[in-house]
């Protein structure tokens, strides 16, 4: 169970996300959709922490941060309890692909190097690339690249996935077998936060769908609700502008 | 003009030659030494711990901001004299050390230019899975910012041998103070050094060919 309450990030002046409350059930898959630029990736970046927020808490699992108190080692047990998908895949450039998935492993979840080598193995299997194991990412094509980072993400074994745009910087030709791969992560009943642009793809996989404007949580509900009934005019122009 | 004693410089080349070894060895050690200091510095300009953070500027604008051969007299001359313990101080330790501090100085820019380089992207994988600030820094970051840096790092390298020669100030016989020797028996100084000055030249021009393997080595995760 993942429990938001009264997330608050500001920059500089700006506010950019105003006291956002969020439950996230244990399985669950919750799209966040809306506008560039009203705070969609940092809310993401905040529940990882890489954004620290100014107010609020996050509680996932048994690990509960309240960011005005936050630690060290709270925040460390936060990102240790999510993992996060990159829009720019961000994979290790000194590292291979299998050496990208093992790092959290051996790194940070101290297990034995053997074990780390043939989860990362495992976990390259199921994203199809066992026979780029060895190669380096830049070697590899976008959506390889990306399937390689949604593999580290997966092989942490994380209470909670956050995907931010993880299609939005590749080429069209790679988004398919990235949402293809994405798919096969949601069928593993893996909870999971997305923010995307894909909206054919958030209407298939979600439970539920969130629209994010100004900073606030506009409208929540099941994608047929939220998508085909939208309540508030804003998400109306928004729905207008994407189909 | 007199013609060159080409007998007397080729029976000087095995003399030579067999202080190859110290030079490479003090070099070496300081390399080594210099490159653990420097990176503890740039990491330390990077994330600048409150109350360190002047001492290290303090330091490094010390050690850049002075002569090497100065820095040296001073750790073998002057500061037995204040430090007894340093009183048994011999002039290779004292040639390492001064090698070190000095170069770290310099290296400690290079490393820390070379951190700042390495991409944003690379610092956020590496927190977003958990690793803690010295995790990141010894696994993603430091490598990368290696990878940068190691052209100049190299450059310094070959700054250091040529350094090493300083340490004939303090009584070393390394290459220069054995060449120092020679001539001053056969008053052959043009001869004495130019060889000397050949050997040294051709031990960077291999270090030289060694730096290029280098890169393609570290280059190799970046290859298309």
């Amino acid at each position: 169970m993942i429990s938001i309450r009264g997330l608050t990030k500001r920059f500089g002046g700006t506010t950019v996300l105003d006291a956002i409350d969020l439950d996230i059930a244990d399985g669950e898959r919750v799209v966040v959709i809306g506008p560039s630029g009203t705070g969609k990736s940092t809310l993401l970046r905040c529940v990882n922490f890489l954004d620290r927020p100014d107010a609020g808490t996050i509680a996932v699992g048994d690990v509960v941060v309240d960011a005005e108190r936050a630690s060290k080692r709270d925040m460390l047990a936060l990102r240790r309890a999510t993992a996060f998908v990159f829009q720019n895949y961000a994979l290790f450039a000194n590292k291979t692909a299998k050496e990208n998935i093992m790092e959290a492993l051996v790194t940070v979840q101290r297990r034995p190097k053997d074990e780390a080598e043939r989860r990362a193995l495992a976990v390259l299997a199921e994203t199809g690339l066992a026979e780029k194991a060895d190669s380096y990412p830049s070697a590899l094509s976008g959506g390889q690249q990306q399937r390689v980072g949604i593999g580290r993400a997966m092989a942490i074994g994380a209470d909670l996935m956050l995907f931010d745009e993880p299609t939005s910087a590749l080429d069209p030709e790679w988004v398919g077998e990235v949402l293809d791969l994405m798919r096969r992560v949601a069928e593993q009943r893996q909870t999971m936060l997305i923010v995307t642009h894909e909206m054919q793809f958030a209407r298939e996989i979600a439970d539920r769908v969130v629209f994010m404007d100004g900073g606030r949580i506009v409208e929540v509900g099941p994608p047929d609700q939220v998508l085909d009934t939208p309540k508030d005019e804003r998400l109306r122009r928004f729905l207008r502008r994407v189909a | 003009m007199r013609a060159l004693d080409l007998d007397y410089m080729l029976g000087l080349v095995p003399v030579i030659l067999g202080y190859v070894p110290l030079t490479l060895f003090m070099a070496s050690v300081a390399m080594v030494c210099a490159l653990v200091l420097a990176s503890l510095l740039a990491v330390e300009r990077v994330i600048r711990v409150p109350g360190l953070d002047w001492l290290v500027m303090l330091f490094i604008s010390f050690f850049r901001g002075t002569p090497l051969l100065v820095q040296l007299f001073l750790f073998y001359y002057g500061l037995p004299q204040v430090l007894s313990f340093l009183a048994q101080i011999n002039g290779v330790t004292a040639a390492i050390m001064g090698l070190t501090l000095h170069f770290s100085a310099y290296m400690a820019e290079a490393i820390r230019a070379a951190i700042i380089g390495v991409d944003r992207s690379q610092w956020e994988a590496a927190q977003s899975i958990g690793m803690t600030p010295a995790q990141m820094m010894r696994r993603i970051v430091l490598p990368q910012a290696g990878r940068i840096a190691a052209p100049t790092l190299v450059n310094y390298f070959i700054d250091m041998i040529k350094g090493t020669s300083l340490a004939f100030t303090l009584g070393v016989t390394e290459m220069m103070g054995a060449t120092q020797k020679e001539a001053a028996g056969s008053f052959l100084y043009f001869e004495a050094f130019l060889v000397v000055a050949i050997l040294y030249w051709i031990i960077v021009e291999t270090l030289n060919q060694g730096q290029k393997q280098l890169e393609t080595y570290l280059n190799k995760a970046y290859a298309r």
